[in-house]
């Protein structure tokens, strides 16, 4: 029994983990090429869920929802990069930080003022629901599954552009000389216009697929925010990498954290109080994770080959 | 006198004239207006030492700020039940004990968090005070014996010697004298060969390590001094509204205080001031014109961001002398 709560445990880390990676290698990709932070990479999170579950509402369909989330996202990706984002790149980090905070506050507000506070839901598609079943007797949903595995896809498909296409090559030759490939006569501009949208694209796909599981509302890119920060600080900012590996540790520590800590801690203290700082720690765990792998390597696991 | 200090005092006396005229008039929310804007510009002074001086872009600073809160809400709820908290100790309602407190825990877990953090640099540095402030964040909305995510009421301000705190005059008049205080330090370790060195550090790191002086230690002692000063800034902030809520923990806090520095000019002596005024001036404004008034200063930030770099003080003073 114990075993197949744990495996259960052990997947639902795994799709966290997925999910972190969809986020966390926007992030990572923008700054390993512009060297720019992007503090509103959950607002587009947002955007995403908020036009799948938006768009799935009027046509009755997920799949025409999830293609437009996608669209939208990567649509509001390009036009913040067009208006606001390029004039930061040459600018320092806090002013970087400063600008992307200010677009969460209007992100936040604007689509409070458009789609009121209360939270959208999204159904899982009728291909997706149900569960299958698990060895030791219980089951496992469907969806999640299925989360997993695009997760997977789209990693794999990452990989594949960026090793095996002429934009991946621009990308990373970006990544290791701006000026030198804009020199060579790459449209640079237009470059940086397609990966913040890719960036976006990621994050608004993230933020549809997860929100079949959970509300869609406004300040739910948030701590996924964050979490993706930790991510590719553990990874190596700039590192797609250590953006895979760093979401898959901090998705299965995260999880079985707070399912394990509790439980080890009842063998020693009484079980309410095993509960309750078995709980307050399990929330810290990543946190400590991170200083103790920063504290052996400051530039996290891969650290990029500049910057 | 530079047109920079003219300007500095202007600010400081307004600061004391704007409660004290609404005082006399029978205004109290105003008095309890000028009193955030005290103690929201002591907070960012302190940041300012570690953002504005040493060039440490802390985006963790609302642990700092919590954690003052934090303690001044349960020395008080410990002092107001009598049970006991450590060593026999059963909490306090007295500000001179509380303050302390406040200062050298925000102290010690700035030394925690400095350590490993000043490891590292630019970016990373900015996501490890991030993370680190979010992780102090979620403890506190976990840990339930304080009131979880419900946060901490206290029932009555705490005491001041001498002093009727209930009053919202007295209790500002206390925190402008903290604040100009705080000011003042900023300006004697500005000044001083520690202040140069910090400053030193954030222009040329290798500099600094080339005539013998180590930067690590340099910046992390700025650190600590930046992270007391918020603390001790939370803990007043506990008292004001009389109630503690991880949301002086969150990650917009930490945002907050930075944008203050920004809309007053960052590095300036009276930027966290000019900035806070600003700030809670437009808050006030703005909240009253439109429910949405968190996009417009979303907007206005960005402008600044963008456009007028030096904040109000580069417009009014012009550019700081120290780049």
């Amino acid at each position: 029994m114990t075993l197949a709560l744990a495996l259960e445990q052990l997947l639902n880390g795994l799709q966290l983990g997925v999910m972190l990676f969809l986020m966390a290698a926007g992030l990572t990709l923008i700054f390993g090429v512009m060297g720019l932070i992007n503090l509103a990479h959950g607002s587009l999170y947002m955007v995403g869920a908020f036009a799948c579950a938006t768009v799935a509402a009027w046509t009755g369909s997920f799949w025409i929802g999830l293609v437009a989330s996608l669209a939208c996202a990567a649509a509001a990706g390009a036009l913040v990069e067009l208006l606001i984002i390029r004039r930061l790149y040459d600018r320092d980090h806090l002013d970087q930080v400063l600008a992307t905070f200010a677009l969460i506050l209007m992100f936040s507000e604007g689509m409070r003022w458009l789609f009121g506070s209360f939270p959208l839901y999204l159904d899982i598609p009728p291909l997706l629901q149900g569960a299958v079943p698990l060895p030791g007797g219980t089951e496992y949903p469907v969806y999640r599954l299925a989360i997993i595995a695009a997760g997977a896809a789209v990693a794999f498909g990452l990989y594949m552009l960026i090793s095996r296409t002429r934009l991946g090559m621009r990308i990373r030759a970006g990544e290791s000389d701006r000026e030198m490939i804009g020199a060579l006569g790459v449209d640079i501009r237009t470059l940086y216009t397609v990966v913040f949208a890719l960036g976006a694209a990621l994050a608004g796909l993230a933020g549809a697929l997860v929100g079949a599981l959970q509300s869609v509302q406004v300040g739910m890119g948030e701590p996924v925010l964050i979490l993706a920060f930790v991510v590719i600080v553990i990874g190596g900012i700039g590192s797609i990498k250590g953006a895979l590996l760093g979401a898959l540790l901090v998705g299965v520590t995260d999880t079985m954290g707070r399912f394990l800590l509790p439980k080890i801690l009842a063998l020693f203290v009484p079980p309410a109080q095993a509960g309750m700082i078995g709980g307050a720690a399990a929330s810290m765990l990543i946190y400590i994770v991170m200083a103790l792998i920063l504290a052996v390597k400051p530039r996290g696991l891969f650290p990029a080959a500049h910057a | 006198m530079t047109r920079e200090n003219l300007i500095n005092l202007i600010l400081a006396m307004l600061l004391l004239a704007v409660p004290v005229a609404a005082n006399w008039l029978g205004q109290p929310f105003y008095v309890t207006l000028a009193t955030r804007v005290a103690i929201l510009a002591l907070a960012a002074t302190g940041l300012n030492l570690a953002l504005g001086l040493g060039g440490l872009v802390s985006f963790g600073h609302a642990a700092f700020f919590g954690l003052g809160g934090y303690v001044a809400g349960i020395l008080a709820s410990h002092g107001f039940s009598g049970e006991p908290l450590v060593f026999g100790f059963s909490g306090t309602n007295q500000m001179w004990v509380i303050w302390p407190v406040a200062v050298v825990l925000a102290g010690l877990v700035g030394l925690a968090i400095g350590a490993i953090s000043l490891r590292t640099s630019g970016v990373y540095f900015i996501m490890i005070t991030l993370a680190f402030a979010q992780m102090v964040y979620y403890f506190a909305v976990s840990w339930p014996a304080y009131g979880g995510e419900d946060g901490l009421s206290i029932l009555v301000r705490n005491q001041f010697p001498g002093v009727m705190t209930m009053r919202p005059m007295s209790f500002f008049l206390i925190c402008y004298v903290i604040l100009l205080t705080g000011i003042g330090l900023f300006a004697v370790i500005r000044a001083s060969r520690f202040g140069s060195a910090l400053q030193a550090a954030r222009q040329n790191e290798v500099r600094v390590a080339t005539v013998g002086i180590q930067p690590y230690r340099i910046r992390l002692t700025g650190f600590i001094v930046s992270a007391m000063m918020t603390g001790l800034a939370g803990a007043l902030f506990a008292d004001l509204n009389r109630f503690v809520s991880p949301s002086m923990l969150s990650w917009h806090m930490s945002g907050e205080l930075i944008v203050l520095i920004i809309l007053g000019g960052t590095g300036r002596l009276f930027g966290p001031l000019a900035g806070a005024a600003l700030y809670v001036a437009f808050e006030y404004a703005l909240g009253g014109i439109t429910e949405r008034w968190q996009f417009f200063l979303g907007l206005i930030l960005l402008l600044v961001v963008l456009f007028a770099r030096g904040g109000l003080l580069g417009l009014l003073a012009g550019r700081a002398r120290h780049g």
